[in-house]
């Protein structure tokens, strides 16, 4: 039971998500909706990470599998792909790697940056508390 | 027998889960990153069902009580989010700052290739949402007269491409931080490279899951404007 209203509780945010989606004319569909939802309802605390957890685990677990279908699914874009097969696979292996790359680096980037700033005010803190 | 499996109501999600067990049994044996099970599993379903002459929407018709789940799983994502929400705080600066870099940079690109390619404004719009979240992307393309089926055909092989290789491109880049990682499955790949960011760990899976939301958004305001471009 303990399972179940915690699955409750998911699907009734995801509900919500879809009625914000049928709301508001904008392409975000209900599940990005209900993501930002269900992360303000956990850090306002109107719902608790224990009333949620175990089911979330679940799903989040078993994610890989539910992209099978779609994958398969591309059998049937074959058609629409094959005449631009090469630019289509130029500009996704291209891009893909583009964003990911640049991406990766600015975190680190900014991340080296702030940590060295980070460990420097701390150095001079302690420096001012030796003199 | 074909004429059984069309109309059965569990052949469909169960040829799904067998195939995925035996790519996770390959990959357990042979421990390369090619061997995805995500990737194994659907080419195994796909074999499956053209020798048993079974057609992709019979087989949907039962695989799509699994794609069902994909909302509330999404919604799921909220929990590691929020388990990192020290993490989140802190690093805030990095996080925005570089999925609005690899967000325009990925537009930039596509739209660098599209016009190299000499590719037709329509083509080129329907390419533009390919690394966020396919209901997200499908809604963008619609918006500017781009090709649907053709959008989410780029974004399924973009998230599949994104977590089959992500790892390389880390390692060839240097790329460490589990942080930074997982901002750059999540914005170059979306839910399916965040599958994969879940994996590597808790942090990981976190910041990726982020990026989805935070990704997508910035690409909706965004497209239009590189719509204009070609």
């Amino acid at each position: 039971m303990v399972q179940l209203r915690q699955f409750l509780i998911i699907l009734g945010v995801s509900f919500v998500g879809e009625v914000l989606h049928a709301l508001i004319p904008l392409p975000i569909p209900a599940s990005v909706y209900g993501l930002v939802l269900m992360f303000l309802a956990l850090c306002s605390g109107a719902v608790k990470l224990r009333q949620v957890h175990g089911a979330a685990t679940f799903l989040i677990g078993i994610m890989p599998i539910l992209f099978v279908p779609p994958l398969v699914g591309l059998v049937d874009a074959w058609g629409l792909i094959r005449p631009i097969l090469l630019p289509t696979v130029g500009i996704i292996a291209a891009s893909t790697a583009l964003v990911m790359a640049v991406t990766g680096l600015t975190a680190q980037g900014i991340l080296h940056l702030t940590r060295n700033r980070e460990e420097l005010s701390r150095e001079e803190e302690e420096g001012e508390q030796n003199v | 027998m074909s004429d059984f499996l069309a109309h059965s109501l569990f052949f469909g999600a169960g040829i799904t889960l067998v195939c995925y067990e035996v790519g996770l049994l390959l990959r357990r044996r042979f421990r390369l990153a090619i061997l995805n099970p995500l990737l194994l599993a659907s080419l195994c379903v796909m074999a499956v069902i053209k020798l048993l002459g079974v057609s992709y929407p019979d087989y949907n018709s039962g695989a799509r009580y699994l794609t069902y789940l994909l909302t509330p799983a999404t919604v799921a994502l909220a929990v590691p989010l929020y388990e990192q929400l020290q993490l989140l705080r802190r690093n805030l600066a990095a996080i925005l700052g570089s999925i609005l870099a690899g967000t325009l940079a990925g537009l930039t690109g596509i739209f660098l290739m599209s016009r190299c390619f000499g590719l037709s404004h329509q083509l080129y719009v329907s390419f533009l949402p390919k690394s966020i979240t396919t209901a997200i992307g499908m809604g963008v393309s619609e918006e500017l007269g781009g090709v649907t089926t053709l959008t989410v055909a780029s974004i399924i092989l973009t998230g599949i491409l994104g977590n089959v290789a992500g790892e390389a491109v880390f390692h060839l880049l240097g790329i460490r931080d589990p942080i930074a990682k997982g901002l750059a499955l999540g914005t170059g790949a979306h839910a399916i490279g965040t599958a994969r960011a879940l994996e590597l760990g808790k942090v990981e899976g976190a910041m990726s899951s982020l990026s989805i939301a935070v990704a997508g958004i910035l690409t909706v305001i965004a497209a239009p404007l590189f719509a204009k471009l070609l």
